[in-house]
């Protein structure tokens, strides 16, 4: 009887003690709301169990290495582990995304289209004309380079040969006129990206 | 007596997690032993 009455702290100092039924009690009173917390956010039993029992295993490390703060808030404490660990269960997912698998084969889950919406091709189109008039305020040497180089494709070989000086000259070209651009992009306050 | 039209409220269960975890979590923390030597600790699972 004395054992249900005991408060949090009393069950942690005995399990630390080496009373394992303190554990026990710890978790069936706050199983419920732990385990509903878990779930609430991964709507998934499975997973809830899997960082329900990985919380729990943290906690039983830390206290057994004596490494726990007791200040009354064992639950809060507890609470805070769970939410770490369902951070980093959606951390892992979003770098292995999951193969959903509901019963029918979708091949949208597979296949995404990686093709421009509407919106994003007309800012797109307006950025690219942007760009079209910023480049003309560059000196007319680096415009040349930069024009050859990146809207006719040429290499560096091909725009020193067209130009008449060596290759690092035309590196060196395309080098500040990429410097340059950037300062007239600032300078107009302008936000070029999609 | 009057009949109840009304449907009876559906149960509530208690979102727990299973007793399989549980018991898991229990037998983990009985055999995980942690001993400091040196200020280092170390674990060992004595099952």
């Amino acid at each position: 009887m004395e054992h249900i009455e005991a408060n949090d702290a009393f069950l942690v100092k005995s399990y630390i003690d080496g009373n394992e039924q303190s554990l026990s009690i710890l978790i069936n009173r706050h199983q419920h709301r732990i385990y509903s917390f878990i779930f609430s956010k991964v709507f998934d039993k499975d997973v809830a169990e899997d960082i329900f029992q990985d919380t729990f295993i943290k906690v039983i490390r830390t206290l057994k290495r004596g490494k726990y703060n007791e200040e009354g808030k064992f639950l809060p404490w507890v609470m805070r582990i769970a939410h770490n660990l369902v951070i980093d269960h959606f951390r892992k997912n979003k770098r292995m995304p999951k193969f959903e698998n509901s019963g029918d084969f979708n091949i949208f889950s597979v296949l995404s289209d990686s093709g421009l919406n509407a919106e994003k091709q007309i800012i797109k189109d307006q950025i690219e004309n942007d760009v079209k008039e910023l480049i003309k305020e560059l000196p007319e040497d680096q415009l040349e380079v930069l024009v050859m180089r990146i809207y006719k494709n040429m290499s560096f070989k091909e725009i020193s040969e067209r130009t008449g000086v060596s290759i690092n000259t035309a590196l060196g070209r395309m080098r500040y006129a990429l410097i340059n651009l950037r300062k007239v992009i600032d300078k107009h306050n302008l936000v070029l990206t999609n | 007596m009057a009949k109840l039209y009304s449907a009876s409220p559906e149960k509530v269960t208690k979102m727990t997690p299973k007793k399989e975890t549980i018991d898991f979590l229990l037998n983990y923390s009985k055999a995980l032993k942690v001993e400091t030597y040196n200020k280092m600790p170390f674990e060992s699972i004595l099952n």
